[in-house]
């Protein structure tokens, strides 16, 4: 049973054809010089359209969590974590926290991206502890 | 909202349908249908007095209010279907007090119908997302439970930063059932909660446990709104809106959150306050939407009853409770008595009883303002009401 599966649209393909090479990319404004996630057609910082894909350290801090202990759908084996991370260059994402124990992990931990493949098109951004 | 119109417009109406498991041969509609045509009965109004519908789409409906005024046999001015989730319809009041005050309509219908429970809509991963949607490709495949799991993104934050302990929470939930227990329709009104229950109920999404999180029932209701003149003349007396503020906060989704334990209600509430010329010591009863416990716990402090880290104590010691000097979820909340969804139209069902006096066991003694506060989504919208007498 394979895990809900995101649909890459032209717009976002960047986003996953760098996560197919194991590197996490956000898009950067050329204007504001800010980072944003997730992807969109403008800067939300200052409504530029000059937006252009980096890559990025992959580090980042625990904003927050939650311990799940039902899933959606039975691809997800409870209990598993669901993290909001704070990456290092500013913008927040939701992800897991893998290979991690509920008594191991708190707000502010560090921790260090890694890829999920899901199939030969989708490898998910996931985080472990630094 | 311009604070000319505090006290301009009333709550002539109130109304559920039946609540809690209605059955397979029930619709949203049927249930829509049963709460408007009680509401205007308690106006003292007929349905053809009614030309302003404000209703949000469920699951089953995509134009809901051109099918309720069809099925009501009116014809409407304004058809509103303003759907920001649980809030939606606090929204409606103020929209409605718009469109009045515009002349597009001079009676409103405000209502809600949800069989969620009997059909079996209610999924714990929440509605299913477009793969190609921001929340598709960037939150669903991590599997956050939906709406629990933003709640509970939102608790551990608030632990760690102030120290929130179980029983904080506890507080809340049991005093909330006991209000339930007073409650004849209350779906919990058999079943007392204890502490030492509420903390033996198994963890869904840590730190969140079963009994910190609403119920999944069927349900409906409804309000009648107009203007006072038009009020005096109905079946009860009116109750005033005196404040009314709403925010659609700037995301969508909790990791859009610039800080995730600051509401819209820090804007909503004083806004509202400040409409309606009252301030906090002048509120008696409160009525905030408790999906999770953790709602409550955010909306006194972004309100402004307590500090910030305060909120914690806020529901110690049964002070929200029957016997508690600040009541609120009188009615038993969405923890306890009904929850078809969105529960923003019960909260306001609550406070108008509360202050007209019809609430038996449960009357709060001397209700003068009576604040009800919603969110929508999860944490991202939210809407103000301040209810009194005349
Ligand atoms: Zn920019």
């Amino acid at each position: 049973m394979i895990r809900p599966h995101p649909e890459p649209t032209p717009l976002t393909e960047p986003f996953w054809q760098e996560a197919r090479a194991r590197r996490l990319a956000i898009q950067h404004c050329s204007s504001c010089r800010q980072y944003q996630f997730y992807p969109r057609i403008h800067c939300i910082h200052c409504g530029a359209q000059s937006l252009e894909w980096e890559v990025v350290s992959g580090r980042g801090t625990i904003y927050s969590y939650t311990v799940s202990m039902r899933a959606p759908t039975p691809a997800f084996s409870v209990p598993y974590i669901v993290a909001i991370v704070e990456l290092d260059e500013g913008p927040r994402m939701l992800s897991n926290v893998v290979d991690c124990e509920p008594a191991e992990i708190t707000v502010g931990s560090l921790v260090q991206v890694d890829f999920l493949a899901l199939d030969s098109e989708i490898s998910l951004p996931v985080f472990r502890l630094a | 909202m311009d604070h000319r119109l505090s006290g301009q417009y009333a709550i002539a109406g109130v109304a559920e349908s039946d609540l809690g498991v209605v059955g397979p041969g029930r619709t949203e509609l049927s249930l829509q249908v049963q709460a408007a045509l009680r509401a205007i009965a308690d106006a003292g109004l007929t349905v053809k007095d009614v030309d302003g519908i404000f209703v949000q789409p469920g699951p089953f409906e995509r134009m809901p209010g051109l099918l309720l005024a069809e099925y009501l046999g009116i014809q409407a001015r304004v058809n509103d279907t303003t759907m920001v989730g649980g809030c939606s319809n606090l929204q409606h009041i103020e929209h409605a007090i718009a469109a009045i005050e515009a002349g597009l309509c001079e009676v409103a219908l405000i209502a809600y119908g949800s069989t969620q429970r009997s059909a079996g809509t209610r999924q714990i991963g929440g509605v299913s997302e477009d793969p190609r949607s921001p929340r598709g490709q960037f939150e669903i495949p991590y599997g956050l439970l939906s709406p629990i799991g933003s709640y509970a993104l939102a608790t551990t934050r608030y632990r760690y930063l102030y120290g929130l302990e179980d029983t904080d929470l506890g507080w809340l939930a049991v005093a909330t059932r006991e209000w339930a227990n007073l409650n004849p329709v209350a779906y919990r009104h058999d079943d007392p909660l204890t502490m030492s229950e509420y903390l033996a109920s198994p963890w869904i999404s840590w730190p969140l446990r079963r009994d910190d999180i609403c119920l999944v029932t069927d349900g409906g209701g409804a309000i009648v709104l107009t203007r006072i003149e038009r009020a005096r003349d109905c079946a009860k007396k009116p109750v005033l809106v005196l404040g009314i503020a709403s925010r659609s906060n700037a995301h969508y989704w909790v990791p859009g959150l610039d800080d995730i334990l600051t509401t819209g209600a820090r804007v909503t509430g004083p806004e509202a306050m400040s409409m309606a010329g009252v301030s906090h010591q002048d509120i008696d009863l409160l009525e905030i939407y408790d999906a999770f416990t953790t709602m409550p716990l955010l909306a006194v402090e972004n309100l402004g009853f307590c500090e910030r880290g305060q909120g914690r104590y806020f529901f110690h010691n049964g002070r929200t409770g029957p016997r508690g000097e600040m009541p609120m979820n009188t009615s038993g909340g969405g923890l306890s008595y009904c929850h078809p969804g969105m529960f923003g139209v019960f909260l306001v069902v609550e406070a108008v009883r509360q202050l007209r006096g019809e609430c038996d066991s449960r009357q709060v003694k001397g209700v003068q303002v009576a604040l009800c506060h919603a969110f929508g989504g999860v944490l991202s919208a939210e809407s103000t009401v301040l209810l009194g007498k005349e």
